[in-house]
């Protein structure tokens, strides 16, 4: 699954909030996402994935203009994971997951046991079988967060695009989903705000900073001790380790340096 | 499979009792016996020996209110299934695009201002109205964002608005026996039903219950949203384009036959989620036959409460629906 962003730029009134980023997506890889804070990670990923019309540029998927795909056929291969999704329905575990065969089924086709089973998969994969048939609202945020990766594994995608996936998880699911992305035969994009994360995990990384691609590349070549200092504000060693990979360590700001001053009480 | 045929039979069942007592129930009791000897007759020509008074009573006046009360309740409750989970609000009824509103100063036109000199009929007007009423909704939901809330809250402007030029007409011009006639009207009103009206109403019911049907899979889709219905792969603005122009015209045609009855588009929704679930493939076809049947109920109490006098149909289907609806309520287990 290839997908290419050309020069895709994207505005809210006059404020540029993407600026010219052209990247591709190689099939099988796991592509990162970093940045501070509205740097713009979440409006890229929407574009990429064909839910917002690019101002500028375009989205190339298997070379083809995403916004002119009937959105079937790109749901059939795109997955999306938002940041934050809710519901006032009163629908159970197991209906939230099967939302995610509707680009599969048509109006009359009926649910087969085949999608029976695609279910049971996405649930047991990330660890909520036994969840099944409790109500959405009674779930636990990392809970929910998991049966949204749930729901789109249930998509069968070809591409998964996870916005901070790893939000609300604690730390064994926080590995236990990016791992279980990775073993898959899926090309992953993931915004993610952990630096060990995207160090461990992802083949490559793509830094934004202000709308901008600030970097592309190999985690340990990215994420260095000057790119920390200078996009994130953080003073951190990378460490490389004897397998090559990458390790941050974050060091406490000095108090000269400390952006956000704390008032002493009168 | 075994269930969607059980489920089928059982609606058909419930149907059937519901017409069958609308049209034996009555100022004049009239035999089931004779309710059915009339409809073969009728239907094909089975020539059985009746009074020709309580045919005519059931043909023509109770069978035929039957028929507009089931087509009106289970439109008003698919629109209102669908304008919920559309717009992703639990307040959300048929008439929250302005079309009642629309609907009344429509009639208020024709009745009072004399709008047409005649040639249009209080139904007409209604249905002008509702339609332009929805129009300028429709309009100003384009031009402010389009989302759920710019949709309802356009709704609520133009509702408002329609509402004050109704009263605005009704304070200014109207006679005391037309100001209650209107109001007698706007409560809702089956008693000047007969047989045409059934064959306007009977058709769009049907067809419009099937289109939303149609679209049952794109509906349980928005259930975390439209954006999350996009990545599902719905074409969320044709929905959203579709559903609404398909709910407004169901609305627009029940509100001009029989005036706007509140509470079954509101409540036989909620009512029907919490018995049959959220799925929209069952949910849908469930609130129209719930709304068919609590239609033809509450068409039966309005007749027959207060002997000699109808009730506006309006107040009967709140009146009853409340406390069912409270029942159902208080019954469902909070948290499984
Ligand atoms: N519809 C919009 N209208 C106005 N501003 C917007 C809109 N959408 C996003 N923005 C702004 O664009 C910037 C980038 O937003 P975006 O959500 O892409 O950031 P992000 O990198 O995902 O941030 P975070 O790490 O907090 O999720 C933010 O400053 C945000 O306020
Ligand atoms: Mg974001």
């Amino acid at each position: 699954m290839k997908l290419a962003a050309r020069n895709l730029g994207w505005k809210a009134g006059r404020r540029t909030i993407v600026d010219d980023v052209s990247l591709e997506i190689m099939p099988g890889e796991f592509l990162g996402i970093v940045g501070p804070n509205g740097s713009g990670k979440t409006s890229l990923l929407s574009m990429i994935a064909g839910l917002r019309r690019p101002v500028t540029g375009s989205v190339l998927l298997e070379g083809r203009d995403i916004a002119r795909l009937p959105r079937r056929d790109v749901a059939r291969k795109v997955a999306f994971v938002e940041q934050q999704a809710e519901t006032g329905e009163r629908l159970n575990v197991r209906q939230a997951v099967e939302l995610g065969r509707t680009p599969h089924l048509s109006a009359l086709s009926p649910w087969s046991a085949e999608d029976e089973a695609i279910i049971d998969r996405a649930l047991d994969d990330v660890d909520m079988r036994a969840f099944a048939d409790r109500p959405w609202q009674t779930l636990s945020g990392g809970e929910r967060q998991r049966i949204h990766i749930a729901r789109a594994l249930a998509q069968e995608p070809r591409l998964l695009i996870l916005d901070e996936p790893t939000n609300h998880l604690d730390i064994e699911h926080q590995v236990g989903i990016l791992d279980l992305v990775r073993s898959r035969n899926l090309t992953v994009v993931a915004a993610l705000h952990d630096l060990n994360h995207a160090a461990l995990f992802c083949d490559r990384v793509a830094v934004l900073h202000e709308g901008r691609l600030a970097a592309l590349g190999r985690p340990p070549e990215i994420l260095t001790d000057h790119l920390l200092a200078d996009i994130f504000r953080v003073d951190a060693r990378v460490e490389i380790e004897a397998d090559g990979s990458c390790f941050i360590r974050y060091a406490r700001p000095s108090t000269t340096a400390r952006r956000f001053t704390i008032r002493e009480p009168a | 499979m075994l269930r969607v045929v059980a489920g089928g039979v059982t609606a058909l069942a419930v149907l059937f009792v519901a017409l069958a007592s609308g049209a034996a129930i009555g100022e004049t009791a009239i035999p089931l016996a004779t309710v059915v000897k009339t409809v073969a007759n009728r239907l094909w020509d089975a020539g059985h020996d009746l009074d020709p008074i309580d045919a005519g009573i059931v043909w023509n006046y109770r069978i035929a209110r039957a028929l507009v009360a089931a087509a009106c309740g289970a439109s008003l409750a698919v629109c209102g299934v669908v304008l919920q989970s559309l717009l992703r609000n639990a307040l959300a009824d048929p008439y929250i695009l302005g079309i009642s509103a629309g609907a009344s100063s429509g009639a208020v036109a024709v009745a009072i201002l004399g709008f047409g000199g005649g040639f249009f009929s209080l139904s007409a007007g209604a249905f002008a109205g509702a339609l332009v009423a929805f129009g300028l909704v429709a309009l100003l939901a384009l031009r402010s964002g389009r989302g759920p809330v710019a949709i309802i809250l356009a709704g609520i402007a133009g509702s408002q608005l329609f509402n004050a030029l109704t009263s605005f007409v009704v304070t200014k011009s109207a006679t005391a026996d037309q100001a209650r006639g209107i109001m007698f009207w706007l409560l809702g009103n089956l008693s000047g039903v007969r047989w045409p009206d059934v064959f306007l109403a009977l058709p769009v019911a049907l067809g419009g219950l099937a289109i939303c049907w149609l679209y049952a899979r794109s509906l349980d889709a928005f259930a975390f949203g439209p954006q999350s219905a996009a990545s599902l792969g719905v074409p969320v603005r044709r929905v959203y384009a579709t559903m609404i122009a398909v709910t407004a015209l169901m609305t627009a045609t029940m509100v001009s036959i029989v005036g706007s009855i509140g509470f079954v588009g509101l409540v036989v929704p909620h009512a029907a989620r919490l018995i049959v679930g959220v799925r929209h493939g069952v949910l849908l076809p469930a609130a129209a036959l719930a709304g068919a049947a609590f239609m033809i109920g509450a068409d039966i109490l309005s007749r027959t409460v207060i002997p000699g006098q109808v009730l506006p149909i309006g107040v009967m289907t709140a009146l009853v629906g409340a406390p069912a609806f409270a029942l159902i309520l208080i019954r469902r287990p909070v948290t499984r």
